[in-house]
């Protein structure tokens, strides 16, 4: 299936204007962009936004409604998933309950027939590189959850899948092992060279893992980009709310901060609070208000202040420590402040 | 809640407080009872039918001789229709065993994979619907449908197939005068009666069977066919197991079809009845009892291996 053809340019995976309903929901609509070979890519959406459609679409297990899908510059409408150069590691891992942690591994160069001295030499090489030597005649449900996370890893990744498609691969880990297994599958993903496309609704995971990411909503992607771009200019209120938190302002107050009507976003770490009779710099952009509330976060601390027109979010390093600040308490009059170029216009969200 | 209260001193609030304090107590109470059932009526019961097998009977006078001896059992393995007895049954029980299965198979695996809900309801209920319906009417509907004179004999003639149902029963051993009086007929009422409870179990394992696994078989290279080799048949065999046990043990066990249906050769279910019934020879009849029971002792402990009660 593989075209010998493809350069280096050629996407890993392209999707062109691909659409997939199930009776009458459309569940991806008309969504279309490239990963390039080698890539961390994460698809980040809420449930339902149509990201692990897209993903078993990749994978063959759905079929598109419309559009087109190309792996590696191949077209692959119709062909089954048993004959795409693509592996997925499962929400659930489902491992074969019935075959030990080695038989799993091997399970593809079994199917493959590889000779069976061969097979066993290289899912121990596998199970090595998860760092689970030794495992080899468990039985999965013998495992942790962690452990099994990295069987299904080591079980997808043996016969060199060109892309590695993980559907939310750490959502039933707890959070410590969570962000061990993140440092992990990024070590891992650079030192196989394999594409991954990760789906994930954790926005912060998108963030630390992945070299790109695209914001998943209602069956369309409002935002491909790297997740700098994606944090810091946010395409749209969705995006602005689903990574990261964020101040969306209109009306009266974005006229005051933004210096034109329209939609803007803010994030709550570049507003500063200062003293109410602190002079503005050139390029900020200032307003006076009381502080209604204050959250403390341990390395952070939330500030809620009414200003006029509505309330803004403040995170403040908490770098005195304590709960808050000389001068923060609820009732303080104080000046925020914000540079012009953290004011983000917003386009009207989609859906 | 205060008038449900129990006084505070008050001897049913010690008995509440002890019951929940010492929960081996709580269990006590609460098993003893059916525990006791088990352990004198069934149990009971079964061991004083099991000890008459060691008794014999007086030749002249036909009474029970309350003496132990192996006298019975001489008589049992000496005679060889018994023998014939023990094979047939045991035959039957393993053919129509396997024919369940292959037959249950695909009308679980559809409707666990392919049917959606209401017709996997619809499924549900036509297996389970016979079950609620009297076994003898079934047993006597089976032999009007496969009398001579019956619906398969006349839809075989309207089809011009009467030659070939007529080869069928000239065949050897299986065959005979009509399907209800032949081997093949009783084996196709067992079939019938028993298939329901081979269908339940294998749709309960191929519903503990997550499509992920599957789906990741096929994502890993296999095809279908592969796939079903080696992932779905496997999960689901413990199903299959399970289903035999039944199947299995209610043929062994069965007088009635046989009674009914076929060329009157004796199972070992119609030997008791005959031997503690008109004949009065309750320690014969005892004996033939031993015989399913070790049987299935062996049966089980291979089901036990093969995993069939995490299915049940």
């Amino acid at each position: 299936m593989r075209s010998t053809t493809a350069g280096a340019a050629t996407p890993a995976v392209a999707f062109h204007s691909v659409s997939r309903s199930f009776g009458d929901v459309l569940a991806v609509r008309e969504v279309s962009f490239e990963i390039a070979d080698g890539e961390f890519f994460a698809m980040l959406g809420p449930s339902g936004s149509g990201k692990t459609t897209c993903l078993r679409l990749i994978a063959g297990f759905e079929q598109p409604s419309g559009g087109r899908i190309e792996i590696h510059g191949d077209d692959v409408s119709g062909t089954p998933p048993y004959a795409r150069d693509v592996t997925t590691v499962f929400q659930d891992y489902a491992l074969f309950p019935h075959m030990s942690v080695g038989e799993n591994v091997e399970y593809a160069l079994m199917i493959r027939k590889v000779a069976k001295a061969e097979r066993r030499r290289r899912a121990g090489e596998m199970l090595e590189l998860v760092r689970l030597a030794g495992l080899y005649d468990r039985k999965p449900a013998q495992l942790s959850g962690g452990q099994r996370q990295r069987v299904a890893l080591a079980r997808a990744l043996i016969n060199r899948p060109r892309v590695l498609l993980l559907d939310e691969p750490l959502g039933a880990l707890d959070l410590k092992l969570r962000e061990q297994m993140q440092l992990e599958l990024k070590s891992l993903q650079r030192s196989v060279g394999i594409t991954f496309v990760y789906v994930t609704h954790d926005q912060g995971e998108a963030l630390a893992m992945s070299d790109r990411l695209a914001v998943f909503n209602h069956g369309r992607i409002e935002q491909i980009g790297s997740p700098a771009d994606v944090y810091d200019h946010p395409a749209s209120a969705f995006v602005a709310g689903f990574v990261g938190q964020t101040n969306l302002v209109e009306g009266y107050l974005a006229q005051r901060l933004g210096g034109f009507p329209g939609n803007y976003a803010i994030r709550p770490e570049r507003i500063r609070i200062v003293a109410p009779d602190a002079p503005v710099e050139p390029g900020w952009a200032c307003i006076d208000g009381t502080v209604v509330s204050t959250t403390y976060l341990g390395a952070s601390v939330r500030v809620q202040v009414a200003v006029e027109g509505g309330e803004l979010a403040v995170i403040e390093q908490n770098l005195d420590g304590g709960p808050t600040r000389a001068g923060r308490g609820p009732g303080a009059v104080v000046q925020l402040q914000v540079e012009r170029r953290h004011v983000q216009a917003l386009a009207a969200s989609a859906g | 809640m205060n008038t449900l209260a129990l006084p505070a001193d008050g001897p049913l609030r010690r008995l509440s407080t002890r019951l929940i304090g010492g929960p081996r107590l709580m269990l006590f109470l609460l098993l003893a009872p059916p525990l006791a059932w088990l352990g004198i009526i069934y149990l009971g019961s079964l061991f004083a039918l099991l000890a008459q097998s060691f008794f014999s009977i007086d030749e002249f006078s036909g009474v029970v001789v309350r003496e132990f001896s192996f006298a019975t059992y001489r008589e049992f393995l000496g005679n060889p229709s018994n023998h014939d007895i023990v094979l047939r049954t045991v035959t039957m029980a393993a053919c129509v065993t396997v024919a369940c299965a292959v037959i249950a198979f695909p009308i679980a695996y559809y409707s666990v994979r392919f049917a959606g809900p209401r017709l996997k309801a619809l499924i549900y209920l036509g297996v389970m619907l016979p079950l609620w319906s009297s076994y003898l009417v079934r047993v006597y509907s089976w032999k009007l449908i496969l009398a001579r004179e019956g619906i398969v004999n006349w839809f075989a003639n309207a089809l011009g197939l009467g030659g070939v149902l007529e080869a069928v029963l000239e065949l050897p051993v299986v065959g005979g005068p009509s399907l209800s009086t032949s081997h093949l007929g009783t084996f196709i009422v067992f079939v019938y009666i028993w298939l329901p409870f081979m269908i339940l179990p294998v749709i309960a394992a191929l519903e503990r069977v997550p499509a992920s696994v599957i789906e990741a078989s096929g994502d890993l290279g296999a095809r279908p066919r592969e796939t079903f080799r080696r992932v779905i048949l496997p999960l689901a065999f413990p199903g299959i197991v399970a289903g035999s046990i039944f199947t299995f043990s209610l043929t062994l066990g069965d007088y009635i079809i046989p009674g009914i249906i076929g060329p009157s050769t004796p199972y070992l279910g119609q030997a008791v009845y005959a031997h503690q019934g008109v004949a009065g020879n309750i320690p014969m009849a005892a004996a033939f009892t031993i015989v399913p029971i070790v049987i299935m002792g062996a049966y089980l402990a291979l089901a036990k291996r093969l995993g069939a009660f995490d299915a049940l």
